[in-house]
């Protein structure tokens, strides 16, 4: 076994006993990035002097110096601020962006020894599913060639898979997490909203962006979580909650748990060979000891429409800033300032993110805001309705990430609208602010992996840790990876 | 028709995007097709509903008025693309 397979957990247990040390292990994850990704293109940029720094410093650590994840080398989602290397978003915009700063889940995995070895690749402005509309690179899956990583956090997901880092941090606005972990058969969790600090983070839809980890099994899972959760006086959103130790959770045996399945999110549209493994996941938790209800979410079929209405009226917004005065590209040819806005705007940003500034910016509009921006916000309340009803039934839902495995490049190119319903099942969990996880859970014919999606009521990532925990152990393809 | 040419230049031109005569016309078929499909909320009464602005609505979100280091001149227009050291500089307005 070569270093750069290890999870985090075995990595520790080797780092701590000096057996390996941080500098063999980020080289071992430096060298693997330069045979393979050329072709796997997570990387927008890879920062091989600062990382090998430290793990230098890694290892010089003793005793309490040594953080939890000490020596650990990890990637970044390239739309999160770190300071002094260029994070780009996936945007022409912010090619030459050097932040000044470092978002708070960058400092708190670096005050934890962890190792950043560079900035993944993904969809202009975590808009897309599956990170084509990255101006730079457009990851491709691991386990096939010429099939889509899943997005928007899809360099995320495929450095994880392809064994490039041990763990990464990604953004979920509508499943940007957990549809590229299903995609690429790694785990990965959407954390409730305001569990984990947006500071740093280049926003999208801030009211639905959310932080959280990748990583090849769930109790990596649950180690990233330890450091990344938690109040942030420079996020006015997070949540002031005690944070519990995560890894407590991974109990065997479900005894006790009710997990409920969703009977909208099993109609049509959805492939075979995802509902068998989702439904298998349900019978090996059954058999573990879960008790298994039925319950509804009677309007899962409004949530796209609620979401494409929503993130792109808080996207306009939140781009507006976006102007070539203060940062990021500037036309240096406009006479006017107006003109400097437009030409600006119009050369940095890619069809996908104008498409969804206009459709925001008509959606907030004199005379459309209540026929389309507060309709939306109360259909908000409805959806949010449902899962409040469901979880007055069940502990956790399950049910698919995705309602396919991962496609071809191009397949879904020229209608957005089909795109946009490829992410029916992950968007609601954004709208309610609750948590998701997706673990895998087996493959399609086509060696293709599938990921099962938990959901779980508002701080209650523990269960989802447990639920996931247990489809992990029995269903057998945790340690499968890609060969490459 | 949800949305006409005139209306999608009209936007653009809030939004500060210029949107040449190809991409015109494609972005208002798109939107038009997207307006449509979001049109099927209308069939849900949503008379009596509030409004979900935020998953978790926090207020008054106050921390204690401390002094804190905050980026330096330098640091705040090291990213501009056009600055004199001490101002960010832009075309002229007036």
């Amino acid at each position: 076994m070569y270093p750069y397979e290890l999870t985090i957990g075995q990595a520790l247990e080797k780092l701590n006993s000096k057996e390996l040390s941080s500098r063999e292990l980020t080289l071992s994850c430096l060298d693997r990035i330069a045979d393979i990704d050329g072709h796997i293109k997570a990387f927008i940029s890879v920062n091989r002097d600062y990382a090998l720094a430290m793990a230098d410093k890694a290892d010089a650590a003793k005793g309490d110096e040594r953080g939890v994840l000490c020596g650990i080398p990890v990637s970044i989602k390239d739309l999160l601020c770190t300071k002094g290397i260029a994070t780009t978003c996936g945007s022409k915009i912010l090619e030459n962006f050097i932040p000044p700063y470092s978002a708070t889940v960058v400092d708190r995995l670096e005050q934890e020894g962890a190792v950043i070895l560079g900035k993944t690749s993904m969809d202009e402005f975590a808009m897309g599913s599956t990170s084509e509309t990255c101006a730079f690179k457009v990851p491709e899956n691991p386990w096939r060639r010429g099939y889509v990583a899943g997005g928007s956090s899809g360099g995320s997901a495929a450095s994880v898979a392809a064994c490039e880092c041990l763990a990464s941090l990604g953004s979920d606005t509508g499943g940007s997490i957990r549809q590229p972990a299903s995609l690429c058969g790694v785990v990965g969790m959407k954390p409730t909203y305001g569990r984990v600090s947006r500071y740093g983070l280049v926003a999208y839809a801030s009211s639905l962006d959310q932080v959280g980890p990748f990583s090849r099994d769930v109790r990596d899972c649950a180690l990233m979580m330890n450091v990344i959760a938690g109040y942030d006086t420079k996020d006015s959103t997070s949540v002031q909650r005690a944070k519990p130790d995560y890894t407590q959770s991974l109990i065997t045996g479900m005894k006790g748990v009710k997990i409920g399945i969703p009977k909208e999110y099993f109609g049509a549209g959805l492939d075979p060979e995802v509902e068998a493994v989702v439904r298998k996941g349900a019978a090996l938790l059954q058999e573990a000891g879960a008790e298994i209800v039925d319950v509804s979410l009677p309007h899962t079929d409004y949530c796209v429409a609620v979401y494409y209405l929503i993130a792109p009226a808080e996207a306009s917004s939140n781009l507006a800033r976006y102007d070539g005065v203060l940062y990021g590209y500037r036309d240096m040819t406009a006479e006017s300032l107006i003109d400097m806005y437009k030409e600006s705007r119009s050369a940095g940003f890619g069809a996908e993110v104008k498409r969804r500034i206009l459709l925001g910016t008509y959606a907030l509009s004199s005379g459309y805001y209540d026929a389309y921006y507060k309709k939306a916000s109360q259909v908000r309340t409805i959806i949010t309705n449902d899962f409040k009803k469901a979880f007055e039934l069940c502990d956790v839902l399950i049910s698919p990430v995705a309602p396919s495995p991962a496609w071809k490049f191009g397949e879904k190119g020229d209608d957005p609208l089909e795109m946009y319903l490829s992410d029916i099942f992950s968007i609601s969990a954004n709208l309610a602010g609750i948590p998701g996880i997706s673990v895998p859970g087996g493959f399609s014919r086509e060696g293709l992996p599938i990921g099962i999606q938990l959901q779980g009521p508002h701080f209650k990532e523990e269960v989802l840790f447990r639920v996931a925990y247990n489809i992990e152990k029995s269903a057998g393809v945790s340690d499968k990876r890609p060969v490459l | 028709m949800k949305i006409t040419r005139e209306e999608v230049e009209h936007v653009a031109n809030l939004a500060r995007l210029n949107l040449n005569r190809q991409e015109l016309v494609k972005m208002t078929e798109q939107l038009d097709n997207l307006l449509s499909y979001v049109a099927k909320l209308d069939e849900l009464d949503t008379k009596d509903i509030k409004p979900t602005t935020h998953a978790f609505s926090i207020s008054n979100a106050f921390r204690d008025d401390t002094v804190q280091d905050s980026l330096t001149q330098k640091e705040a227009l090291a990213n501009c693309p056009k600055q004199n050291g001490e101002c960010f500089i832009v075309p002229r307005i007036i």
